[in-house]
């Protein structure tokens, strides 16, 4: 597993059976990470959300619908067995690169040239493009955070599991002297789930949550088989919720081997 | 071939004389008036002496240019750390002290520095790393600012907005404290240290 090869991975498990799909994490993620609003946000080709909220149902007739909600942040791929992380690897301009010493997938929007191969790669649709400059009304220009610097027409965004705060933490850690805690670098998603769906921390520490909830014999990726190796995980108890993660035949056995980038 | 070399060797001295002089002519264009055209300048508020303050506090830079207890850096110091030391009356005899008192501290307004060392919102620079963590002097990237008796000239970019110390390139350090702000200072001094140059390290 190329994932054991950085000192930390930060991640998430997010358990999708506490998810009531109320979408504070994707209000919470476009305020923090200033994602501005477009005049016509129905227009859900063009419209930007970093963490969107899919739903999915089981597909049953009433009374025995199930639906599910699956919030996608960046899936922030490190790639196993000799495949590596879909949008770098396509990248002609270097905009985007994977940190191996946090293993967050980084995107810079002034490096972008705006080809969008990325946005193609991305098996995900986690990528996003700018067609249009955001029209901030006046006075809305104001809330905006100094910390994340607002992108142009014709640049490429996404998640970046909110590199500023990692940053932050590092300031306060290197002033105050004490290592960074777990606590000390959550994202805004994170934060802002009611339900505490969204779990956040380094993958590799064995202190922190993520650790632990990320073996549950109910965690999942979503299309494990690409060997995409993601940081994100997702937990649910309910078989068909599961078996939507990837693509299986219909008689298939839901195939555990597959997590962990294993064979 | 040979034609060719015999042909240069026709040469008169004033066509010598033609093309040094056109050399020089667009050497000073290159040099003298594209800077010109291209920075503008604002003036300070007022007048500011580092020299003079250096010498009345006790922790130097950081008496007035201090870390916060999360981290971040105060950078250019509020008009209230001001007036920790400065009331409504002068503490010295110099006109720039008058207009300081007069204009801002009565009002308490606070002060619109023109800051050389501004980035653009796409940039991340922390002080934290650079100072707690790395160990560096000010003055490795400041220069002797803190020594100065007077600001110099606050020069910007005409099309960016920009501050002439942060964009371009230091291609010969001509004019007063040195330039060491620009992407390719960071990078090289980066890159010296073994330190990741990664975009992400500064870019946001």
């Amino acid at each position: 597993m190329s994932s054991s090869a950085s000192e930390m991975r930060f991640g998430m498990v997010i358990d999708v059976d506490k998810c009531t799909g109320c979408g504070a994490c994707s209000v919470a993620c476009m305020s923090e990470n200033n994602v501005g609003v477009l005049p016509d946000e129905t227009d859900k080709i063009r419209s930007i959300t970093w963490l969107r909220v899919y739903q999915i149902d089981n597909g049953q007739p009433y009374p025995n619908t199930q639906i599910a909600f699956f919030p996608r942040p960046c899936q922030h791929c490190a790639g196993s067995q000799g495949h590596h992380t879909p949008c770098v690897s396509v990248c002609p301009a270097t905009a985007t690169d994977r940190d191996p010493k946090t293993g967050i997938v980084s995107q810079i929007p002034t490096r972008c040239i705006g080809c969008r191969y990325c946005v193609a790669a991305c098996p995900y649709h986690a990528r996003y493009f700018n067609w249009y400059d955001v029209p901030w009304p006046e006075g809305m220009d104001k809330p905006l955070s100094p910390f994340v610097a607002p992108r142009m027409r014709g640049v490429v965004e996404k998640c970046t599991f909110c590199f500023h705060r990692y940053q932050r933490a590092q300031n306060k850690a290197f002033t105050s002297g004490e290592a960074m805690g777990e606590m000390d670098y959550q994202t805004a998603c994170t934060e802002a789930c009611p339900s505490g769906a969204i779990t956040f921390g380094d993958l590799n520490n064995p202190e922190h949550k993520v650790h632990e909830l990320k073996k549950s014999p109910y965690a999942f990726r979503l299309l494990e088989r690409l060997h995409t190796d993601t940081a994100v995980y997702y937990v649910s108890a309910r078989e068909w919720v599961r078996r939507q993660a990837d693509n299986y035949l219909s008689g298939e056995k839901l195939a555990k081997v597959q997590a962990g980038g294993g064979h | 071939m040979a034609t060719h070399g015999k042909k240069q060797d026709n040469r008169s001295p004033a066509d010598w004389w033609l093309f040094v002089l056109g050399f020089v002519l667009f050497a000073a264009v290159g040099f003298w008036a594209t800077p010109a055209i291209l920075y503008a300048e604002k003036p300070q508020p007022f007048q500011f002496s580092h020299k003079l303050h250096m010498e009345q506090v006790g922790e130097g830079c950081q008496s007035c240019h201090a870390f916060r207890e999360d981290g971040s850096y105060t950078g250019i110091p509020s008009l209230e750390k001001c007036k920790e030391c400065h009331g409504e009356e002068p503490m010295g005899e110099t006109p720039e002290e008058k207009v300081f008192s007069k204009d801002y501290v009565a009002k308490n307004k606070p002060i619109p520095w023109q800051v050389y060392s501004k980035q653009p919102p796409c940039v991340f620079f922390s002080h934290a790393a650079h100072v707690a963590n790395a160990g560096l002097e000010c003055a490795s990237c400041h220069g002797d600012h803190g020594d100065t008796e007077k600001l110099r000239t606050y020069e910007y970019n005409r099309l960016t907005g920009y501050s002439r110390d942060i964009w371009g390139w230091s291609l010969i350090p001509l004019d007063g404290p040195p330039k060491r702000m620009k992407m390719d200072d960071c990078a090289k001094c980066h890159r010296d240290n073994g330190v990741r140059d990664a975009c992400f390290v500064c870019h946001k």
